[in-house]
């Protein structure tokens, strides 16, 4: 038999002023089922708590209501007390008759009606609560970043300097990712090798940082703090352990002309080979397409002239099963396809380069050593033409968003041209001038004030060449007139998009994307660094385009998340969740479906003998959200929310 | 002259959105009618159409439906389910011969406390203007077996 209590708060003059509270607490006591029904004035001091706990004591209550203000201010309070006073604190409902009845209605009658509903239809509802315990999910104080980039390095360096565990997978031969192909950064110029190589260093050196290049994320399972991951070791066809990263199988390998990915295309590289210099491991891999050997079976140059047998022809790629509590996407982006564009002749005039290959051409690194030298014939150019929003901010043929550091970076490539080549001249196409950032409207300023870009408000249509020139026709929207520019060379500042395979990979992961391919985060405002996923955060590039310093404080803030999650044994969550009855789950997989977790897992039926009788629905209850959008879904009526069960809500609605 | 009718209207919203924006409302004082009873749930995706027939049928004379704006549920998707599956709902209703008028369907988020007020008035009218909902309670009487949900 129910015995329910329900306490009427006066909160002061707040609710009694409209309310007739002692007129509703006597009518609550006619109720079925209502064993006691008091008012007071305050049930959320002290002393009202107290009366509520001693109620609860001595009456041996077996439910409570609680008719006072929202839940969203006192729930928790009471349930509390509830706790304290020995009943299950998911025994104690709040009726609302604050905010939604005596604080919006001006007659006291109809409100003292209203509120009477409210507190019934509490009372029904409470009386069908179950008892429900917290759900404990222990966690494993491991992490796994993804990408090698600054935000995986900034992430995994946050994690294990506060004193954890970190496995860092990078899908290339060497750390680094996009920043280590920079020359300078703005908005301060420093050089991006000099800030980065450090933490590459850092990171491989570090004793809770478990390094994993040339390495790729195979599957992800499981659920926060318990994922499992497996890792698939690419092979190297060098031996890490040892191999000194000496050089000499790179110098002999006879396979000299291949297009360096890391130069953009604008260098060489062997077919054995690090990706640059400064690569961090400095060793080696083979490069299966291009080698000789695995072409013909013979060569075995490197091998020959490798005197510490570090290289091994017959490696397979490996797997490597991870125990994982939290994942950092850091996987970062890629510069969009200049082919979309024919009009400017990127391919067909060598010329014609991206942003990231301007770059390499700027950097001290890179295949010029620094000098800006035409791709065609290693001049020195003496006119630039810059094209802004080459792709960024063009629904027509490129993406919509814009890509935000490429006003940047233009601006500092014409200075960094400027500062190389004295008497050379810039001019820039842009639609808008974009550089909200600390330092960054100074930035583009010094660079049309003291570096003298020329810059031209308006779209390139044309690009072709003449008399070994390229000529450049656009509009120049200020004056209202077309113009051609003469160029030597042409940089386009190309959108940053998704890298190609990041739906496919957010698949592997379980999180959601845009329609781009970039990867969703729980609220755009209130929660942007983790993932739809529990136990998932994003950091840098592959949520949306981002410069360095954005990137890096998402990757420290996705380590504050990580670290939050790693401060507990054990994580407690709510037990409100979805159960399904698996004698009557007829295995439609609608549920499946419908949830927005991939909380929903098939779970055998066996017999005694091991036969498989039927599958049915599991709810993972360390991924499920307790949205209950599942139990509508439910066909067979097999899937109940607890703490929303339909009983409850069927109850509900007929106290009303 | 006989008293003017008042409706007697079940409201399902979810707790993050709707809810939260009625309780703006209240903090913000803003008055409103008060013929609207609120039933919480955790999100609009949970609102089982078995759930406005029982409000119907237990004497409600019109129902509220409100959730997250699209784009803003706190779990991502139930909003689109609640919508879906109350655009074929509503269909339904209209076969069985009652008012979809009688149902209504809402995007209120935590910031629209006024939009709540507005909304509950202007429900209030419409379904003061439509008049009791006595169709099923006269099927009962005709048929003399009541039937079950």
């Amino acid at each position: 038999m129910a015995k329910i209590g329900v306490f009427i708060c006066h909160c002061g003059e707040n609710i009694a002023a409209k309310v007739d509270c002692t007129k509703l607490a006597a009518a609550m006591g006619e109720h079925p089922g209502v064993e006691v029904s008091v008012e007071y004035k305050y049930f959320c001091s002290d002393p009202g708590q107290e009366s509520v706990k001693k109620a609860i004591r001595e009456n041996n209550l077996t439910g409570i209501v609680i008719a006072a203000c929202s839940p969203r201010m006192h729930e928790a309070t009471f349930r509390k007390a509830c706790a304290e006073a020995g009943l299950n604190p998911y025994l104690c409902e709040i009726a609302n008759i604050r905010e939604q009845c005596s604080w919006v209605h001006t007659d006291g009658d109809m409100a003292t009606a209203k509120a009477a509903d409210i507190v019934r239809s509490m009372v029904e509802k409470v009386k069908r609560n179950n008892i429900l315990q917290p759900i404990e999910v222990p966690v494993t104080r491991r992490a796994l970043v993804i990408g090698g980039g600054i935000a995986g390095l900034q992430a995994a360096l946050d994690i294990a300097n506060a004193g954890q565990e970190v496995v860092l997978v990078e899908r290339e031969p060497s750390l680094g990712g996009h920043m280590a192909q920079l020359s300078e950064t703005f908005p301060t110029l420093d050089c991006s090798q000099c800030i980065m190589t450090p933490r590459m260093v850092e990171t491989a050196q570090h004793p809770n940082i478990r390094l994993l290049t040339y390495a790729e994320v195979e599957s992800v399972d499981g659920y926060i703090g318990n994922f499992k991951v497996r890792v698939r070791m690419k092979a190297r066809y060098v031996d890490m352990n040892t191999c000194t990263g000496c050089g000499d199988c790179i110098t002999k390998c006879p396979v000299k002309k291949i297009s360096s990915e890391f130069d953009c295309g604008l260098g060489k590289r062997t077919a054995i080979y690090t990706p640059f210099a400064q690569s961090v491991p400095n060793m080696p891999v083979i490069d299966k397409a291009s080698c000789i050997y695995f072409k013909n079976g013979k060569c075995k140059t490197c091998q020959k002239s490798c005197q510490l047998n570090a290289i091994n022809f017959e490696m397979q790629d490996e797997f490597i099963d991870l125990e994982i509590g939290a994942i950092v996407v850091a996987t970062g982006f890629q510069v969009q396809n200049t082919a979309l564009y024919g009009e400017y002749g990127y391919g067909k005039f060598p010329d014609v380069i991206t942003g990231l290959q301007f770059e390499r051409l700027a950097s001290a690194s890179g295949p010029t050593a620094g000098r800006i030298l035409r791709p065609s014939d290693g001049k020195e150019p003496e006119n630039v033409v810059f094209i802004q929003c080459a792709g960024s901010r063009d629904p027509s043929k490129g993406v919509r968003y814009c890509s935000k550091i490429c006003c940047m970076y233009t601006a500092k490539h014409a200075m960094l041209y400027a500062h190389k080549v004295h008497d050379g001249k810039t001019n820039i196409f842009y639609m808008d001038i974009r550089a909200a950032g600390k330092g960054y409207d100074e930035f583009t300023r010094r660079a049309i004030e003291e570096d003298e870009a020329s810059y031209i408000r308006g779209r390139v249509s044309k690009l072709w060449q003449e008399n070994g020139k390229l000529m450049v026709r656009g509009v120049d929207t200020l004056l209202g007139k077309p113009v051609t520019v003469v160029a030597d060379m042409v940089v386009l500042a190309t959108a940053m998009v998704p890298q190609p395979n990041a739906k496919e990979f957010a698949k592997t992961i379980g999180i959601a994307y845009d329609e781009y391919g970039f990867y969703n985060e729980a609220h755009l405002k209130l929660r942007p660094v983790e993932s739809s996923t529990a136990g998932v955060f994003l950091a840098g590039a592959c949520q949306s385009p981002k410069d360095i310093p954005d990137s890096v404080a998402q990757a420290s803030a996705t380590a504050s998340k990580v670290l939050a999650l790693f401060s507990k044994e054990k994580l407690e969550r709510e037990p409100v969740i979805a159960v399904n009855n698996e004698a009557t789950c007829a295995g439609c997989w609608g549920c499946v479906l419908a949830c927005p977790y991939n909380a929903i897992e098939k779970k055998d039926i066996r017999d005694r003998s091991g036969r498989l009788i039927k599958q049915v629905a599991w709810v993972n209850p360390g991924l499920c959200q307790g949205c209950g959008t599942c139990v509508s879904f439910c066909r067979s009526n097999s899937l109940d929310l607890a703490g929303f069960t339909e009983k409850q809500i069927f109850a509900e609605v007929m106290g009303l | 002259m006989s008293e003017p009718f008042e409706p007697k209207i079940v409201a399902f919203v979810c707790t993050y959105c709707t809810y939260a924006g009625a309780d703006l409302a209240g903090t913000s004082r803003l008055k409103y009618a008060p013929n609207v009873r609120i039933v919480r749930l955790p999100c609009t995706g949970r609102i089982s159409p078995m759930f406005i027939l029982k409000a119907l049928q237990k004497g409600a004379d019109g129902v509220l439906v409100s959730g997250c704006h699209p784009g803003d549920c706190h779990f991502t998707h139930g909003n689109y389910h609640a919508r879906r599956r109350w655009m074929v709902f509503r269909a339904l209703l209209d076969f069985t011969g009652i008012s979809p008028e009688r149902v209504m369907f809402s995007w209120i988020s935590a910031a629209e406390g006024s939009k709540f007020a507005d909304l509950i008035n202007s429900v209030t009218e419409d379904i003061r203007k439509l008049g009791p909902f006595d169709q099923y309670q006269q099927l009962i009487k005709e048929t003399e077996s009541p039937a079950t949900l």
